[in-house]
Formats: structure tokens, sequence, C-alpha cells
């Protein structure tokens, strides 16, 4: 390849990744828009218990403390990831990754033993609209959660395949971007909707 | 055993009424000779090859047109049933239809006129037009474009599941409002499909709505600022905007409805806390502005028409753009005017109503520049600009129904009333169909290389504006009258059934319009000599028209520099340059898009018939080919300078050569009667061959 084919290939990814970026963050938008609904799905039914549990006769503050800082530490670990994709450095890319991981799995498995020990109490999704509406909101944000775990589980695979390439290198850096709005979402949710309920 | 495997699809699923059953005949000869057609062809391959894996913004449209042509049929054919029953039942007759099939009737009617058949249309101009518009090679990303188209088709495919497995449709209405939606009061699968169809093809919506948003404003010629941006790009990205803003709600409120439906959650139920009116209040959220993403490209359509048919610059470029982000603002704050009588209070209601008649506003400032744009101008009445007018005369008619509809104490009267049938069908079918149709009309040319023929095409188009106002009109009076929506019956003394007698007729005007319009295609086929044209017909001024008709897959082998507005305009003052091609980088053709719309439609349908273990190898599926298409890296090709300017100097040859005098043929369309006679000719001949 001459040297002007290679600057007008360059020049065709930068533009390939910019255009990525931008599509990502509109993809952000709607999925905010989507939390959106959940969350004034949540804030009109939050006291309509119909004779069940309110909140703060379910939810333990310490537990969700708990859970917050596992996935605000994953936080960090991520972007340390990212800074060392930047840096090429794949041997420290992966130790960030194993540990954004395993955050965030102990973060889930946290959340589904919240979920089954509500439900073996008794308070299911169809007991009221209260608990449909906190399942909706929590479950959808650790829905969102599984699929961040895939994605490092996968880009990890393809990483050790192909090596630390741009490609890849765009990859980490759109699963960083994903990871931090999720941890956004759940501080909301963690004010919202724990905190709120012992106010 | 049996349920684990197919969940509650039994026997008593499969047709067994004259509707189901006549429909599932329908669609299986109608499935069974195309297929016949294309292996007698031999056309498998290339029609895979060429069509259904493409990643050509081109050809998905012109797919988006073949599958909106077909569910307009469809659509068409409900609107037609409707009309028929409302004259026939009153008093003692009771017409031919159940009351549960006819509320199935005008449900899937709307879902269809709204989600497959305006969508389509729209969806299709914005694939094809945009990038062209906008000096554009691709989208920025091609893939999720297919994606978005086949997320569509899997959608329309849940829309008649029901003819073969089911055997009903929603019975609710269009938006499926709670609780009737829930499983209290439509305990079947009705309900099952409408959701899993809107969700499928509005998850659709959203990708291809990102991926416009990002080509317009990332991938736009060198000097084409956000200033000389065409006006139908304008409209689209005005569209797209409000897409990515409202469908993640649809999606979200469809998300709760099912939650509703399959795990017994208590969102939108009457017991347990539930909150119907939230429903309301979400779905309208969705789907008010969802009118106006339909209206706003078609806005754009009329923007280029009146300029290019007049010759002459837009008369205030920026009132028009300024016009165009208004209404789209406005149409994000205006959704409980849907819902005034549910009793939000009069502050609220009176908030709403007051941003209702706003948005005439900015409407108004879009139909005065066009006025003062044609004014003193020498107009070409060319069937685009035929549509126009049409468009003009509906659309403000409707519009003012719009503003008397908009006082709440006027809507507590007309609420659900054949009145507002009437009004919003004079603004979906003056308004968003007569831009589609215009749109269609005005880049035929672009897309084929033929231009549509123009005799049959003003006839298609009378029947529709007097078919239009015969069947709308006797609605608007009706509803004076009180007669109210979805009516499947009256009694004789209310003295209505005259005026639904003439809506019927207009209806059948329509369909002679719709008839008319299949034969305007066939009969420019036929002449297709003599109505092929040059890339430019009529004298354009955007840069579509720069290229040759049909343009090659890259669009432009070089991207043009723009100065103005009117880019094409500009460059057609100006002496030619001469060319320098260059390698060009061309997205591969690709399934992916096709496998991970069957997974979501097997999702679908899973959840619909509640078959876990395939819900789950589904969604499997789909994560599967996600993550094998977002790690292949060879999703491109080099296109060399050099085939580049084989395939050009090829192009530009055949295209002389097809190209002859056309002030020739100018008045060559042939008519009602001579294609009559041709056909019958042709027909003839067959016949005698075969003896």
């Amino acid at each position: 390849m001459s040297e002007i084919k290679i600057a007008h290939h360059l020049q065709h990814e930068r533009a390939a990744a910019d255009r990525t970026l931008f599509g990502l963050w509109m993809y952000i938008m709607t999925d905010l828009l989507m939390f959106a609904v959940l969350f004034a799905v949540y804030a009109v039914l939050q006291n309509s218990t119909a004779g069940g549990p309110h909140g703060h006769d379910i939810f333990s503050l310490n537990f969700v403390m708990i859970e917050t800082l596992l996935l605000l530490t994953s936080s960090l670990t991520c972007g340390l990831a990212s800074l060392s994709a930047k840096n090429k450095d794949k041997k420290q890319l992966f130790i960030w990754l194993v540990a954004t991981f395993l955050l965030g799995a102990m973060f889930l498995s946290l959340e589904v033993w919240e979920f089954s020990k509500l439900v073996n109490e008794g308070h299911t999704v169809s007991t009221s609209a209260f608990l449909s509406s906190y399942f909706a909101l929590v479950g959808n944000h650790g829905l969102h959660i599984l699929a961040g775990l895939i994605w490092i589980i996968v880009s990890s695979i393809f990483i050790r395949k192909r090596g630390l390439t741009h490609h890849m290198q765009r990859k980490i850096n759109a699963f960083s971007m994903f990871w931090h709005f999720l941890d956004i979402v759940w501080i909301f949710i963690f004010t919202l909707v724990y905190l709120r309920a012992f106010i | 055993m049996k349920e684990l495997l197919l969940g509650k699809l039994d026997k008593n699923a499969l047709p067994h009424e004259w509707f189901t059953i006549g429909g599932s005949v329908t669609f299986i000869l109608m499935f069974l000779a195309v297929v016949a057609f294309i292996t007698y062809k031999k056309r498998w391959r290339w029609l895979w090859d060429e069509w259904l894996t493409s990643v050509d913004p081109k050809k998905i449209g012109i797919m988006y047109f073949i599958v909106g042509g077909f569910m307009l049929l469809r659509g068409a054919l409900d609107a037609v049933m409707i009309w028929l029953q409302q004259s026939l039942s009153a008093g003692s007759s009771h017409g031919y239809l159940s009351a549960d099939h006819f509320q199935q009737i005008f449900t899937a009617h709307g879902n269809i006129m709204v989600f497959f058949v305006a969508m389509a249309f729209i969806f299709g101009l914005i694939n094809y037009i945009v990038p062209l518009q906008i000096g554009a090679r691709d989208l920025a990303s091609p893939f999720l474009n297919t994606l978005g188209f086949w997320l569509f088709v899997a959608g329309v495919v849940m829309v008649n599941m029901f003819f073969f497995l089911g055997g009903e449709y929603a019975a609710t209405g269009w938006l499926a409002v709670a609780p009737l939606s829930g499983t209290q009061f439509s305990p079947g699968v009705g309900v099952d499909y409408w959701l899993w169809s809107l969700q499928i093809s509005g998850i659709g919506t959203t990708l291809g709505a990102i991926n416009f948003i990002v080509t317009i404003l990332k991938m736009r010629a060198p000097g084409m600022s956000l200033k000389k941006m065409p006006l139908f790009t304008w409209g689209s990205l005005c569209s797209m905007v409000m897409a990515v803003t409202v469908f993640p709600l649809l999606t979200a409120t469809l998300f709760l409805l099912f939650l509703d439906r399959h795990f017994g959650s208590h969102f939108f139920t009457t017991d347990l806390g539930g909150n119907a009116m939230m429903y309301t209040n979400l779905v309208w959220m969705w789907g008010h502005p969802e009118v106006y993403i339909l209206m706003l490209p078609a806005f754009g359509v009329y923007s280029e028409i009146v300029s290019t048919f007049t010759r002459k610059k837009i008369a205030s470029y920026a009132s028009n753009v300024i016009g165009m982000i208004g209404v789209s603002a406005f149409a994000l704050l205006v959704w409980l005017h849907h819902f005034f009588t549910m009793g939000s209070g009069a502050d609220i209601n009176a908030f709403f109503g007051l941003m209702t008649m706003v948005i005439a506003v900015p409407t108004t400032m879009l139909f005065i520049n066009w006025l003062v744009t044609m004014y003193r101008s020498k107009i070409l009445f060319k069937t685009p600009m035929l549509w126009f007018l049409g468009f003009v005369g509906t659309f403000s008619f409707g519009g003012m129904t719009g503003v008397i509809l908009a006082m709440p104490p006027a809507d507590f009267q007309l609420h659900n009333s054949l009145f507002l049938v009437a009004h919003f069908h004079t603004m979906t079918i003056g308004g968003v169909l007569f831009g589609a149709l215009a749109g269609i009309s005005y880049w035929f040319p672009k897309m084929t290389g033929l231009r549509l023929n123009e005799r049959i095409g003003r006839y298609a188009y009378w029947c529709w504006v007097s078919g239009f106002a015969l069947a709308f009109v006797p609605l608007y009076i009706l509803g004076l009258m009180g007669a109210t929506r979805r009516l499947d019956h009256y009694e004789s003394s209310t003295g209505w059934q005259p005026f639904f007698i003439v809506a019927l007729l207009g209806g059948i005007l329509i369909m002679v319009a719709i008839v008319l319009q299949v034969v305007q295609v066939i009969a420019t086929i036929i002449q297709r000599k003599q109505l092929a044209v040059s890339g430019d017909p009529w004298n354009g001024r955007t840069l579509e028209w720069s290229t040759a008709p049909v343009p090659p897959a890259y669009n432009f082998a070089v991207i043009p520099e723009v100065t103005g507005s009117d880019a094409y305009w500009d460059i057609k003052q100006q002496a030619s340059k001469k060319v320098v091609y260059e390698d060009i980088l061309m997205p591969r053709n690709t399934a992916s898009g096709i496998y991970i719309s069957a997974f979501a439609f097997l999702t679908g349908f899973a959840f619909v018939w509640h078959i876990n273990w395939l819900a789950i190898v589904s969604i499997i599926g789909i994560i599967a080919v996600i993550v094998s298409r977002n790690f292949d890296e060879n999703t491109e090709y080099v296109l060399s300078a050099k085939e580049v300017e084989k395939i050009e100097t090829e192009r530009n040859k055949e295209f002389a050569s097809k190209q002859h005098d056309i002030k020739k043929y100018e008045d060559a369309d042939m008519g009602l009667i001579e294609f009559i006679r041709v056909v019958l000719n042709w027909a003839l001949k067959t016949v005698r061959l075969k003896k």
C-alpha cells in the first residue's frame, strides 16, 4: 500500500470509530429513556401496595449498600481496563477485565439472591403493583448487567484470539461506556428505590 | 410433556373459521406462486445475493416499498370490510360480521396502516433518498439498516400469523388500551400477537432511527453544513430524532404489558394497585409523536416537490426548517389531547389543548412558505405536484377539524366519535399517504430510470381525492350526529345508514384508485422504451438528481462538493470538472439481519404460545448471531479506482444508448383504453401460441 492509501485508510477508520461512538451515545440515550419509563412507573406505583408490604418492610439498606459498593468498584476497575486498553497493555487489561467481571457477577448473584428471598417470603411480582414495578425496574437493570458480563467474556475470548487490535480497543471502549451508564442508573435506583423507602 | 413441548398450542389453534381458512389459503397460495415463479426462473441465488442479504440502502428502500405496498392492499381490504359491515348493519340486519370479528378487523386495519404501510413507505423513501441527498456513499451502519428492515418484516409476519395459528387477532383497538388488553378481558392470543408484532418492528425502528441520525449528522458531503441540507433530509432528521425519543417509551410500555400478561404482574390491571390510566398516558406519549414521525418526512417531500415544480428556490429555507423543528418539538407535548375525557383536571386539559392549537403555528409557517414559493411562478402540473395540491386542500381542512378537537369542551362531545375518525384519516391519508405517493412518483425516475405514466397517474389521483372526500365527509357529519367510532351495529331510526352507504361508495372509489395505481405501474413497464428518462428528468435541485438513474451501489463515484442549499442546481451552473476516481470501501452483504430477525420472530412466537424452551433457544440464537456479527472484522471490501472507472464508463455508455429526445415522448403515455387493448392483445397472442 502506498502512503497515501494508508493515510486514507486510517482516516476512514477514524471516521468509522467516531460514528460508532456517536451511535453508541444515541443507543444509551434510548436505553435511558426506557429506564425513565420504568422509574416513572415505579414513582407512580410505589404506594400501591394493595395491603402488601411497603419498601421499608422488605428492603435491607446494609445489603443494598454492599451491592452498591461492589458495582461502584467495578466501575473503577472498568475504567482502569479501558485505560490499559488505550496503553495497549494486554496483561493489565485482562486483570482489570477479570476484576470487573467478578465484581459484576457478585453484584448480580446478590441481586438474584435478594429476589429469590423476596419470592420465597411470598412477595412476588404479582403481589402488588408496587412489587411489580420494583421487580421490573431492578430486574431490568440486572438484565443489563448480565448483558455486560456476556460482553466481557466474549471480548476477552476475541482479544486472546486476535490480540489487542484497533477493533478490539474500540469494543473495550464501548463496553466501558455501557458499564458506566449502568452504574449511573444504579445510583438512581439506590437513591429513588432503596433510600427513599426509609425516608 | 405436550405442554412442555408446545405450550398452549393445540389443534384448536388451527384455522377453522371462514376468514382464517380464507386468509391462510390465500397467503399459502400467494407464497407458493412466488416460490414457483422464482424456481421456474432460477432466480433464488440472485434473490438472496442481490436483494435479501443486500446492505445497499437503495435496495432496502425498494424492499420496504414492496412489503408496504402489499400491506396497503391488506389494510385496504380491512377498510372495505369495515365500511361494508357498517352500511349493512342497521336495524334488524346485523351485517355479515360478528361483533368480535369486526373488532379484530378495525384493530388490524389500524396497526397495519400505521406500522406496516405508512412506516414502510416513509422508511423506504428515507433509505433511498437521504444518502443520495447528502452525498454519502452509504449509511453509518449498513448492517443495522438491514437488521431494522428484517425486524420490520418479522413484525409483518407476526401481525398476519393469527390466520394460521390462533385464529384471533387483538380485538382491542390499535393501541390495545388497558385494562381491556390484560389477560382478564383478553385471555386469547390476539393481544400477544399484537404485542410482539409491534415490539419487534418497534425495536427495528429505533435501530434504524439511530442509524439515520448518525448518518445525517456525520456523513454529509464536504461543504454541506446543516444550513445547506436539503429539506427532505431535514424532515427525515426531525422525524428520526422524534423516533429515538419516543420509540423506547413504546418498547418499555409493551414490556410492562407483556409482564402483566405473561407473569401476572399488576401494572395496568384493575386489581392489586394496578393503574390502567398510566397505560393510556404512556402509550400516547409514543402514539402522538408517532403520527408526526410519519408526517415530517412527508413535509420534506412536499418542500422538495414545490421547489422543483415551480423551478424556484424555496421561498424561505430558514422558516421551512424552523417550521419542521417547531412541529416536532410541540408534537412531543400534546399527547394528553387523546384523552381529555379521562379527567386529568381543567388545568392540565387546558395546557394540552393550548399546546395542540399552538402546533398549527409552525405548520402554517410551512404552508405559507410553500404557497409563497408557488406565487407567480410557472408551475409544472405533473402528478407529484398534483399530490401536493391534494395534500394542501385535505390537510388544511383536517387541520381545522383538529383545532376543533383540541378544545377540551368540544372534545368532550366529539371524543371517540366518527368525527375524530374522519379527522385523523384526513391527516394520515391527506398528509402522510399523499406525501408517500407524491414522493414515490417524484423519485420513481431515480429508482427505475422510468417516469411513471402521467395520464393514468392523473386518473388515480382524481379517484383518490374524490374517493377520499366521498368516504370521509359523511363520517364528519355522522360524528356530529352522534355516531361513535367502532360501531358494528346501529338502529335504523338514527337515519345514519345513507351516510354509511355513501362512505362505502367512497371506499370503493379509493379501491379503484389503488387498482389504477397498479395499472399505472404496469403501463409504465409496458412503455419502458418511451418513458426512459435521464438522471434528472424534472430539472432537480438537490444532489440525488446528479446521479444516473438507478445509482450504482456506491452512489457517487466522486463525492460532490457542496456550496449551497440547492447543491445540484449550483453544480449545474458551473462548468463540469475532470473526474478523478478513487478506491471505495464497500460494505459486504450480510444475512445476519435475517437470522437475528428470524430468532426474534421465534422468540415472540414462543412467548405468544408460552413455549418456554423455544423462547430460551431463540434468545440464545439472537445473542450468538449478534456476537458473531459484532466481532466479524471482514465486513468491507475495496472497490479499486480502476473498477470504479470501468463500471462508470460502462454505465455511461449504456445510459447514452438508452437516452433519446425526451420531448418527443412527452405525451406518449398510454391511456386506459390503450392499456386494455395492449393487455388483451398480449393475452390473445399467448393463447394462440399455446394452441
